[in-house]
């Protein structure tokens, strides 16, 4: 598959930058920071407090976030003609490393606070009542891409296995090191899907076989793929990018 | 020197400051969140350029494009909270109308060209209408940072706005823009301030020393 070239491109940069994050964030950030202590003539040990206010800010988002969330207010829809072609790639590897998941003995893990804790197979889940949509997925780095995915509805999953909507979070583990873990409320979204297809094709490995979830009301991070488990839990779970400082809650 | 011997030199005393405390305290918040703003939003507009530029790594600030995101919507309260403080005063004091109006076209031609032949007077406490024109211009920029970045932040939750600026795509070119302009508006203002450096002071502590009514030469 090849990638339109300024896209190409903004993503092979990427992905040297997310690589080298890691290495120079430690570096890069003693040294913004000590631009701004020369400037506002805080000692240098504040680097850490800092950090705290910032992070202590990141939480308050995700309060105002939740606020401003609606369960009514539909992420817009598409026509087929905006389909971004191909659609984008992302990872925090290459295409070579995307993980191999085998269809065949798949079955997708449930636990935490639920009714039911058995497990689903692919066939299981296709069996369900089907739904697609036609969203914009905003990546956090700013670009974004129109798609389309089909599967089901998550809301519908959550009842079926008498999951307790009470509780605050969903979280999921995935086939790489991935994971991540969303509020109730946008798991309850009319628009949050079990996503099966991607083009209403097999959901293709480099966008999550077998399954991801789609929801067009977070940015892409948010859309955890390859899901191996999924769990109801009051404990806040986290997540890959969340625990490196990305906002939790990071709607659209 | 004392408030005594200032009060003695100019007349009428000088009972009210040349700059409000209010507008004063807005302005210098507003330099200290606006540093943050631009230095992380730049960071975060390298994660994924827009145009066919990044900007250099050691003009932004956060590090990594987490760290920029955590800036930029931390500052962005102290920005928006600050602005909307001192648009409510300027609108309802008096303030904006008393400072920034009349501004008239053939005003802002006649000091435009005053200020390219050094020619023209600098009156503390009274924008020039190249002044006037310049602050109006950078509160509607601010404005439409705010409105955009509202687009970009939220294009689901405010998706009116963004239909207003063509979408999500559309919002995030706005807010470039009205980055661009504010910056461009930055490098103007440092310039004249560095021209006419006693409009400095006045803009700090309200006054200056051993002020007279009128000044000579150069605009800020
Ligand atoms: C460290 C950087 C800055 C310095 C040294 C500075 C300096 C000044 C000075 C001296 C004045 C008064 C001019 C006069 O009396 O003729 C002024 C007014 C003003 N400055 Fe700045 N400024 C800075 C940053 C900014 C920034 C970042 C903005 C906005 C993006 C800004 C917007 C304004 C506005 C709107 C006024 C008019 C305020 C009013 O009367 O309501 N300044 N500045």
């Amino acid at each position: 598959m090849t990638i339109e070239k300024p896209v190409a491109r903004a993503l092979l940069r990427d992905d040297n930058d997310i690589r080298k994050i890691e290495r120079r964030l430690f570096l890069k950030q003693t040294l913004s920071v000590g631009a701004l202590t020369l400037l506002t003539g805080c000692d240098v040990t504040d680097i850490g407090a800092v950090q705290k206010v910032t992070a202590a800010m990141s939480k308050w988002n995700d309060g105002v976030q939740a606020a401003l969330f609606s369960q009514t207010r539909l992420a817009p829809e598409y026509a087929e003609s905006d389909i971004t072609r191909p659609f984008p790639f992302n990872a925090y590897y290459k295409r070579d490393r995307v993980p191999f998941v085998d269809g065949a003995t798949y079955k997708l893990e449930v636990s935490g606070l639920v009714q039911n804790k058995q497990s689903w197979t692919l066939d299981q889940l296709r069996a369900l009542p089907q739904a697609s949509q036609i969203t914009r997925h905003v990546c956090v780095e700013g670009w974004s891409a129109i798609g389309k995915w089909g599967g089901v509805p998550f809301r519908a999953f959550l009842e079926r296995i008498g999951a307790d909507t009470r509780a605050a979070y969903v979280g999921f583990k995935c086939a790489d090191d991935y994971y991540s873990s969303l509020d109730m409320a946008t798991a309850l979204h009319p628009q949050t899907l079990l996503a099966l297809t991607y083009a209403d094709q097999t959901l293709p490995p480099q966008y999550g076989f077998p399954m991801k979830l789609r929801i067009p009301t977070k940015l892409g991070f948010k859309n955890p793929k390859h899901i191996m488990t999924m769990f109801v839990t009051n404990d806040y779970p986290g997540g890959y990018w969340e625990d490196k400082g990305y906002n939790w809650f990071s709607g659209s | 020197m004392t408030t005594a011997d200032i009060a003695d030199k100019s007349s009428p005393p000088a009972a009210k400051p040349i700059h409000p405390r209010l507008v004063r305290w807005w302005h210098w918040i507003n330099a200290f969140a606006m540093f943050f703003m631009i230095g992380s939003g730049w960071r975060i507009y390298n994660a994924s350029p827009i145009f066919k530029f990044r900007f250099i790594e050691d003009l932004t600030i956060g590090g990594w494009l987490g760290g920029a995101l955590q800036v930029h919507f931390a500052a962005m309260w102290l920005f928006v909270i600050n602005g909307l403080v001192y648009l409510i005063y300027g609108f309802v004091s008096g303030h904006f109308r008393r400072s920034f109006w009349p501004l008239r076209p053939r005003d802002v031609w006649r000091d435009f060209n005053l200020a390219l032949a050094a020619k023209l007077e600098h009156h503390t406490g009274v924008y020039n209408a190249v002044q006037r024109l310049a602050y109006i211009g950078v509160i509607v920029a601010l404005v439409g940072i705010v409105y955009s970045g509202l687009a970009v932040w939220k294009p689901v939750q405010f998706q009116t706005l963004a239909w207003t600026l063509g979408g999500y795509e559309g919002a995030r070119i706005v807010h470039f823009l009205a980055m661009s302009a504010i910056v461009a508006f930055i490098l103007l203002h440092l310039t004249l301030v560095a021209l006419v450096p006693r409009t400095l002071l006045p803009m700090l502590w309200g006054r200056a020393r051993g002020e007279h009514k009128t000044d000579g030469g150069g605009v800020s």
